[in-house]
């Protein structure tokens, strides 16, 4: 073929026009076992770069090395919707100058599109691209070995970024179909050793808990579902893929069977547990923003009815056209809820930052019926609590939170609570689960936060919702 | 009734928010020699410090023949244990042992007759003195069969089927039910096998239970529904409860229900299934009031 | 108070392990990892203090590293090191 788009990484940084003080961005569908950010940012640091802006989709524990580059002045300014392990640490304590900047998925898509967010180079990883560009999630030959399934968050970087490298493991023949990533958005591919860990970018089969908290939880979660009112056929639904989430999908599952229901769609991270109910013909379609592990990486390579969706198609508040807003009924969870129903899904209660805002506010804002679930207690840490450490979710779009010392539903809900009282589940004040809490293990002190902002967060529309101070040692 | 074992502060702590009907803390099989003194200290400040709720709160002490029993008594009688279970009981006299220790700790804080015991009966000797083991106190409120020690006593081994608990069982609900006092079954420990323990929860309410023992809160779940009466029963029993209270406030000792005179087991048939409706979470206590 | 080395309790979530030592200095040398320091050192420092003072110990090295355990469960474990410590049951 006639194509040059095939070169070393240098040579595509080179080609991209990048110089210092640039915006590049990346995204997290190869989760815990990422090594494009690592490979990319210690080029762009051996080349000399200073100054960049790195957009995120999520970043995790694996990029623990960026902490050398933010001291060596090499990235300057983050923005992503997550930060876990040493590298939020290090940023809790003050280690950079610019505070990073968070959003939602749908905040990031929205920020892309409209410009706001403007990326000069998308280092995109595929698991499969062919020599013009068209990249996939899904392997396309037998040496593909970093499975990821929807490319759902890097979609709106290759369609926005001015310049899209893409960086794959697996080089094959034209044409690479059916494609994520267009051939005509991409001016480079990389051809490396390893885009991901694959033991770290999903587990394989489907783990149920045996943990009994969390199955205690996703019993009650399932019978709020049931009793809620929008538990009839055609309902749509969206779950998270913590352990009492997942359990509930099966309670879920056990009463459609028996009542003879049946979902349309269901939307986001797409599960295993998904998979099944689908293939099962309880779920008529998969829309999946993020395959959470290999059999709905699977799913997605093969299924017509599994589709991938953008961030944005996923969970913009700007475009009326995204899933969200069809969306019936999403289980979430959370560090922490306030006797106001905000939820904070990013700072830890000892005020380090330890996760992702994800989709969390795009959910809980436009679903009919947004559940929180979460216990009341993890040891000692209260996750029902006066108010949050960091408003990440605000309260209004908050309608149940699910405890393991009952049920409580937000106050604009009447109607909600009225269904779950007739139900006979145990519907308690948000106020009482908080002094619950406190009656168990006290009143803690406040956490020692410095006067450096070292976060901001923004909300799904565009707007400043809240800092995040530093934690002094 | 959930066995937590006694030197397991994590699971100490919120082991009623699974709803069982009683919590067993247990000083005495699942804690090592070396721990005893700890798990005793654990299970004195637990019971003293965490809001339970209505939930009855049991400990099982160990035997008053080895070092740590009288210790067990003390420390939990001291923090206001609803229920000492006596393991091991195989005649009328180890519980009347057990009721002078009790009444020692009792005269000492002022409050006589506080505490209550199960004896759990997991020998031959102990099923043939059932009745005696039963009536052997006034505080006595159960008798429990503890099916490991019983079967390796009787030189055999438990089956899924149950075949060898047969008789112990049905002596100690006849026991029990002579003496008016409660009965329980033995624990069923593969967690993983949910159907057998179905089956063994249903054999047992058929010979007459009042319930089983659990190792794990997964299980709780089966016991309920096993023993949970069905809408048809409860509607009836609540009839009958609605007839009591009309024939009460007429000041009638006749009850009729549609028409019908209502002989006194049937009444307190009714009682029992309200009871254990409201226990297997169906009905809201407020709702039979 | 005559001491030996003693500790009780466990690394399991929801526990505390507590290690007492004699030692020369005067007073209570409290050494507290916890992964709840910021919000409950304090407290958890007050129980093990006022524990060991309703025993009749002032003086000794203790180590304590918890794992989120109620306050209970802190006076239960500190109790039960002091105890194995002196040989002095609370118990009759």
């Amino acid at each position: 073929m006639r194509n040059t788009k095939v070169v070393s990484l240098e040579e595509a940084i080179r080609r991209s026009g990048l110089k210092d003080g640039m915006t590049i961005s990346f995204h997290h569908h190869f989760r815990g076992g990422d090594k494009v950010v690592n490979l990319v940012v210690a080029k762009l640091a051996e080349m000399g770069f200073k100054n960049l802006h790195l957009a995120a989709s999520s970043l995790s524990d694996v990029h623990a090395p960026l902490i050398e580059h933010i001291r060596n002045g090499v990235i300057t300014k983050i923005s992503t919707s997550g930060l876990r392990g040493e590298l939020a640490n290090e940023i809790s304590h003050g280690l950079m100058e610019e505070p990073v900047v968070f959003r939602s998925h749908g905040g990031r898509g929205s920020a892309i599109a409209s410009g706001e967010l403007h990326i000069d180079v998308a280092f995109l990883g595929a698991s499969s691209c062919d020599e013009l560009g068209n990249a996939s999630g899904c392997p396309r030959s037998e040496n593909a070995k970093s499975i990821c399934g929807s490319l759902g968050y890097a979609l709106p970087d290759a369609r926005y970024a001015d310049h899209v490298v893409i960086l794959t493991d697996d080089l094959v023949a034209y044409p690479n179909v059916p494609k994520s990533i267009s051939a005509c958005d991409v001016e480079s591919v990389v051809v490396v050793d390893s885009v991901g860990d694959s033991s770290k970018i999903s587990s394989g089969a489907i783990r149920d808990s045996k943990n009994p908290r969390d199955i205690l939880l996703a019993q009650q979660a399932a019978k709020v579902i049931i009793n809620s009112g929008y538990f009839k056929d055609g309902f749509s639904i969206q779950t998270g893929t913590g352990g009492a989430s997942l359990a509930a999908v099966k309670f879920i599952r056990e009463s459609m069977i028996e009542k003879g229901i049946k979902a349309s769609f269901a939307l986001g991270g797409i599960t295993a547990h998904m998979v099944k109910l689908h293939e099962e013909g309880l779920i008529g379609r998969l829309i999946d923003v993020q395959s959470f592990d290999k059999v709905a990486a699977e799913s997605i390579a093969h299924d017509q009815l599994h589709q991938e969706v953008s961030s944005v198609e996923y969970a913009s508040a700007e475009h009326e056209g995204s899933a969200v807003h069809a969306l019936d009924i999403v289980i979430l969870s959370a560090l922490e809820v306030d006797v106001n129903f905000n939820v904070n899904v990013l700072v830890g209660s000892d005020g380090i930052i330890r996760g992702a805002i994800g989709g969390h506010p795009d959910t809980a804002e436009d679903s009919a019926l947004s559940i929180i679930v979460c216990p009341l207690l993890r040891g000692r840490i209260p996750c029902v609590v006066p108010k949050v450490t960091t408003l990440i979710t605000p309260g209004k779009g908050v309608d149940v939170v699910v405890t393991e010392y009952g049920i409580a539903v937000n106050p604009l809900r009447p109607e909600i609570a009225g269904r779950l009282k007739a139900a006979g589940l145990k519907v308690v004040d948000i106020h009482d689960l908080a002094a619950k809490a406190t009656s168990i293990i006290g009143e803690p002190d406040a956490l020692p936060f410095g006067d450096k902002v070292v976060g901001i967060v923004m909300d799904r529309h565009g707007k400043v919702l809240d800092q995040i101070r530093n934690i002094v040692k | 009734m959930m066995f937590v074992p006694g030197n397991n502060p994590g699971m100490m702590a919120d082991a009623h928010i699974y709803g069982p009907d009683s919590i067993m803390l247990d000083l005495e099989d699942s804690v090592t020699m070396a721990e005893k003194d700890a798990a005793r200290l654990l299970v004195h400040n637990a019971l003293k410090s965490i809001d339970y709720g209505d939930t009855e709160m049991v400990v099982r002490i160990n035997p008053l023949n080895t070092p740590y029993g009288k210790k067990d008594v003390e420390a939990v009688v001291k923090a206001g244990v609803d229920v000492i279970r006596m393991p091991k009981t195989e005649t009328a006299d180890e519980v009347r042992e057990l009721e002078a220790e009790i009444i020692k700790v009792e005269e000492e804080l002022g409050c006589v007759g506080r505490t209550q015991i199960m004896a759990a009966i997991e020998s031959a000797l102990g099923v043939v003195n059932a009745y005696a083991i039963a009536t052997a106190s006034k505080r006595m409120m159960g008798i429990a069969l503890g099916a490991e020690d019983y079967s390796a006593n009787l030189k055999t081994q438990r089956t899924p089927g149950g075949a060898e608990l047969l008789l112990a069982r049905e002596t100690i609900v006849v026991a029990a039910r002579a003496a008016g006092i409660s009965c329980f079954d033995t624990v069923y420990s593969n967690l993983d096998d949910m159907e057998t323990f179905r089956k063994e929860v249903e054999l047992i309410k058929t010979l007459g239970f009042d319930g089983k023992s659990i190792i794990n809160p997964r299980q709780i779940e089966v016991v309920n529904s096993v023993f949970a009466p069905t809408q048809k029963d409860i509607d009836k029993a609540l009839k009958i409860i609605a007839a009591i209270k009309e024939a009460q406030a007429k000041g009638s000792g006749v009850i009729a229900v549609n028409g019908k005179m209502v002989d006194r087991p049937v009444v307190i048939r009714a009682e029992r299934t309200i009871a254990l409706a409201i226990a297997s979470g169906i009905l809201n206590k407020e709702d039979v009031l | 108070m005559e001491m030996k080395n003693a500790s009780a309790g466990t690394l399991e979530s929801g526990d505390i392990m507590i290690q007492i030592a004699p030692t020369d200095k005067e007073g209570l040398q409290i050494d507290l990892t916890s992964s709840v320091a910021d919000q409950f050192g304090k407290q958890i420092r007050k129980v093990i203090t006022e524990t060991l003072e309703g025993l009749g110990i002032d003086k000794a090295d203790v180590k304590a590293v918890d794992k989120g355990a109620l306050d209970c469960t802190i006076r239960a474990r500190v109790t039960a090191a002091a105890v194995r410590a002196t040989g002095k049951d609370v118990w009759k």
